[in-house]
């Protein structure tokens, strides 16, 4: 135990950690699999970021057509653009001027992984996954989003074989914008939902 | 895993009133406590999936679960929702957790 106000340490090790530790040491030596099949996948996991949901987004963005094909079926939309996304059932929500969608997993901290890389702490904390589902607004406008009067929301419980990505309004200004410029402007708290993508205001010299 | 030959057969139909059943068995469940009871809409089936609840114990969860996201809204799952009352919250929920609503 800490001392009253002592900060827990840092290389402090549970007991969910020694578990871990020791079940990984049996199965690498039983030859389940190696420790460098262990590096490879901690690797990959964080080598994924929200940028290959952006992609799909930029995608859809410039062409209706593949956009009806990620809104009927968002794994095989992310296959397309050669996006390996193993077992994962994508369903992607759509924004529109009168409805806002939010993503949240109540019961742990499911999320498409495959798509947006490793989620953010506050996603897997008790009070986004508590408040979410009951105070929508509330928790958005402590990321700094206000929606406007009149949209309505609809929060995605994400709590079964489904994992879920929004697909945000594209922000006016971006006319003659090219796929890869759109996705750069995509980020990640917006294919949650927790924010909204401000519209682009082009300088003269920007131009 | 997707549809298998070993699922249940689904009773239920996009746009039908669904309740979720009020129990509270032990284990592993993935049904949230606060829908418990509630009346919703199906929004879409998606398909057939083991049942999680026995595949937490290590059994093959067979036949397969049809598995909907059901519509709630908001304020019939929360009576003193303070804001929207056109807002919805959207969960996934497996067939042996509901039963139909008039």
């Amino acid at each position: 135990m800490n001392e009253p106000g002592e900060l827990p340490r840092e290389d402090s090790v549970g007991y969910y950690r020694r578990m871990q530790a020791a079940v990984e040491e049996l199965l690498i030596l039983r030859g389940v699999f190696s420790a460098a099949d262990v590096d490879r996948q901690v690797e990959a996991m964080e080598g994924r970021s929200h940028e290959r949901g952006a992609r799909m987004v930029a995608r859809a963005w410039v062409d209706p057509a593949y956009k009806a094909r990620m809104l009927a079926d968002g794994s095989a939309a992310a296959a397309e653009l050669g996006l390996e996304v193993g077992p994962l059932r994508l369903i992607v929500v759509e924004n529109t001027p009168e409805a806002h969608n939010v993503v949240v997993c109540t019961l742990c901290s499911c999320y498409p992984r495959m798509l947006l890389g490793i989620p953010p702490e506050w996603y897997k904390s008790r009070a986004y996954r508590s408040r979410a589902v009951r105070e929508p607004r509330a928790v958005l406008a402590e990321f700094g989003t206000h929606l406007a009067a009149g949209v309505r929301i609809r929060v995605h419980d994400s709590t079964a074989d489904m994992r879920y990505m929004v697909l945000p309004l594209r922000p006016k200004g971006t006319d003659r914008w090219s796929e890869e410029r759109l996705a750069a402007l995509v980020t990640r708290d917006a294919l949650i939902g927790v924010a909204q993508l401000p519209d682009v205001i082009e300088s003269r010299a920007s131009r | 895993m997707g549809r298998t030959a070993k699922a249940a057969a689904p009773r239920f139909r996009s746009g039908d009133r669904v309740r979720v059943r009020a129990a509270h068995p032990p284990g592993h469940v993935r049904t949230p406590y606060y829908c418990r009871g509630h009346v919703g809409v199906v929004e879409r089936v998606c398909g057939a999936f083991a049942n999680p609840e026995e595949l937490a114990y290590n059994r093959p969860g067979l036949p397969a679960q049809p598995l909907y996201r059901v519509r709630f809204q908001a304020v019939e799952l929360w009576p003193d929702y303070r804001e929207d009352p056109a807002d919805v919250v959207e969960i996934e929920i497996y067939q042996h957790w509901l039963e139909g609503a008039s």
